[in-house]
């Protein structure tokens, strides 16, 4: 009986051949899909539920920022930035704010400086939260998303009592802070600190162990540390790879000189590792809030700067370590009120180029996993 | 606006570029230097780093020699033939020559391929031809260690010969280094691409090309970015107005006059 069976299976192999070849299909992933958080539209070529290659077709959402920038006096494109990345606007008008200074060689004043930095950090938490809540709620854990949103509203909360601004905030200017911290603020961020902790903790019971999210994540989207550099990959998702490298203390900026605080690395590069790197890298950022906050200094939050701002011709390159990955402004001056050209080097434009990597021989439902550990967002890709 | 803004900058680097070069970083010595002539006004300007609006036209006025009727009519017209590309010695910090061994190597093996080496602002830039251009990146990358390509960017001076600057921010992860090399082309003319040396060159490049018309030889698939693929025109391009748009593209696909 079996070799009559085996018999028909051979036949069938060698008569036929189309019918046990499949052949290649071409799938359109978006731009309306859920789970690629927002217009991002991946063509997959497919060979069954295998991904034999990807195309990544992007610029749905382009409004030409950088010509706007063009177009602007320098004050005036302070509140644009923020929409680029509009879940870590803050660390987007930061970027750009040290990048004029640069250019105007001027420095935020110390108090600034520890505003600033404790604002970023609070903004890194959020941004991690939202990528935490959506990753998780595509590989479909929905609680998570749920429990991040509600904590995350608690920064979003300590935003507007500061700027009167949830999401673009628009928090910082050229030379400094133009909000003074108010009453309570130290407090605030303190009780924030305390608050969180725990549930972080929450966070953590329901994924790190869990079986599901462990399958779903463990090996899923590996990329290599020497493929993370020839990529130009950073942020968390370099760091997973293993290499430790993070603006904050590469190049520091701000008072990061001052902070103490460590590099969460991973080990295999693969999607659980990230995960396991962002959730580290939270911890480490209440960290570096709990420090800052005993620590702001007292004195001015303005440096002298002129009301019109005029810098001097030249061209300056800076970047920040955004929750996302580098964040740089390529600004160049021809000493008028207007830049003659900004240049804005997203990371997650860079990072979104490494999914045809990381996809290469997985399954469809890994390339869902991939976009969300990538975290990107299509404000900042598109621009 | 423009016209405002130039007027004082053609002015004073008069008296200030013979002090200048030999300063530091610092905006406020270079500013100071020059006018200590005219003690009034000395404590004014200093205060302000960047450049006044009012300010330093009134500082520089006494400082020229020349008489002010004389040099008010000369300021536009000297400006107005190339105002962004004079490296119009500012109010600022001017780049100094950046030596380094890095710096002598490319120089003794590539001569007149290196046509400037400066530090503006503590930052590191090479201005290359762009013939020796490919040599370069693939030496950065292979023998001085920047691994990591940051960006590829280009700017746009349509009043210039070279056109275009295509410029690459490269970092070295063992050096903790970052530096520009950049390269003029004329409108028109090929750069040759650099995803074989940095696979992330790839989508930049791609950016360049849409943004600007700049056609990068060997890309292994160079086509439209961020604009749709049959958009005419290449928007950074200082030629590109800011509410111009493809008007046959947009009836077509979208079906309305304007999308303004």
């Amino acid at each position: 009986m079996s070799d009559s069976t085996k018999l028909d299976y051979l036949d069938l192999d060698t008569k036929d051949k189309t019918f046990l070849d499949s052949t290649e299909m071409v799938l359109n992933m978006g731009p309306q899909h859920p789970s690629t958080h927002g217009v991002l539209r991946v063509i997959l070529k497919l060979d069954g539920e295998k991904v034999m290659g990807t195309e990544c077709v992007i610029g749905y959402l382009h409004r030409g920022v950088e010509k706007i920038g063009e177009n602007r006096t320098y004050t005036m494109f302070n509140p644009y930035v923020d929409r680029m990345d509009y879940v870590a606007a803050v660390s987007n008008g930061l970027g750009y704010c040290e990048t004029v200074e640069k250019l105007l060689n001027v420095e935020a004043p110390p108090r600034a400086q520890y505003i600033r930095v404790i604002m970023t950090e609070l903004c890194r938490i959020a941004s991690h939260q939202v990528w935490l809540g959506t990753h998780a709620l595509d590989i479909g854990a929905i609680t998570p998303l749920f429990y991040a949103f509600r904590d995350r509203e608690e920064i979003l909360r300590i935003f507007e009592k500061y700027c009167g601004a949830r999401l673009t905030t628009h928090a910082f200017r050229i030379g400094g802070c133009i909000y003074e911290a108010y009453d309570g603020f130290e407090e605030d961020v303190k009780r924030y600190c305390t608050f969180f902790l725990p549930k972080l903790d929450e966070y953590e019971k329901l994924l790190t162990t869990n079986r599901i999210w462990v399958t779903r994540t463990k090996g899923v989207g590996i990329l290599k540390p020497e493929d993370c550099i020839a990529l130009g990959v950073t942020g968390p998702v370099l760091r997973a790879s293993g290499v430790k490298w993070d603006l904050r203390k590469a190049q520091p900026y701000e008072c990061y000189k001052d902070l103490d605080f460590d590099i969460p690395t991973g080990i295999n590069g693969d999607t659980y590792d990230r995960y396991l790197v962002r959730i580290a890298e939270i911890r480490q950022s209440v960290r570096i809030l709990q420090q800052a906050v005993e620590r702001i200094p007292t004195g001015p939050i303005m440096a002298k700067v002129p009301k019109v701002i005029k810098p001097p011709v030249g061209e300056v390159y800076h970047s920040i370590e955004a929750p996302k990955g580098e964040l740089g402004y390529f600004i160049v001056s021809d000493g008028s009120t207007q830049p003659y050209r900004v240049r804005v080097r997203p990371p997650s434009f860079v990072n979104l180029q490494a999914l045809d990597t990381m996809v290469r021989g997985m399954l469809v439902a890994d390339v869902v996993a991939v976009i969300g550990t990538l975290d990107i967002v299509l404000g900042e890709v598109d621009r | 606006m423009p016209e405002e803004s130039k007027g004082p900058e053609s002015v004073s680097p008069l008296p200030e570029g013979a002090k200048a070069p030999s300063e530091t970083a610092s905006p406020d010595k270079p500013q100071a230097v020059p006018l200590t002539p005219s003690a009034e006004v000395k404590p004014l300007t200093g205060t302000a780093s960047g450049a006044s609006e009012a300010k330093p036209t009134e500082a520089a006025k006494p400082a020229t020699p020349a008489p002010t009727a004389a040099a008010k009519p000369a300021a536009p017209a000297a400006a107005a033939p190339k105002p962004a590309a004079t490296p119009a010695k500012p109010t600022g910090p001017v780049p100094e020559p950046w030596e380094s061994e890095l710096v002598t190597g490319l120089k003794q093996q590539y001569g007149s391929g290196i046509l400037e080496a400066s530090r503006y602002l503590g930052q590191r830039y090479l201005i290359v031809d762009s013939s020796v251009l490919p040599e370069i990146l693939r030496r950065m990358r292979e023998e001085e260690g920047f691994d990591y390509c940051v960006d590829i960017t280009a700017v746009h001076y349509p009043k210039r010969e070279h056109q275009f600057d295509v410029v690459y921010v490269l970092y070295s992860f063992a050096k903790n280094e970052r530096i520009r090399v950049k390269t003029r082309i004329k409108d028109g003319e090929h750069v040759p691409s650099a995803v074989s040396i940095w696979a992330t060159a790839n989508w930049l490049e791609r950016e360049v090309f849409d943004m600007f018309g700049i056609v990068f030889d060997g890309h292994p698939g160079l086509k439209r970015i961020l604009l749709p693929e049959d958009w005419h025109g290449h928007p950074l391009r200082k030629d590109y107005d800011i509410l111009q748009q493809d008007k046959e593209w947009v009836h077509i696909n979208l079906g309305i006059e304007s999308g303004q």
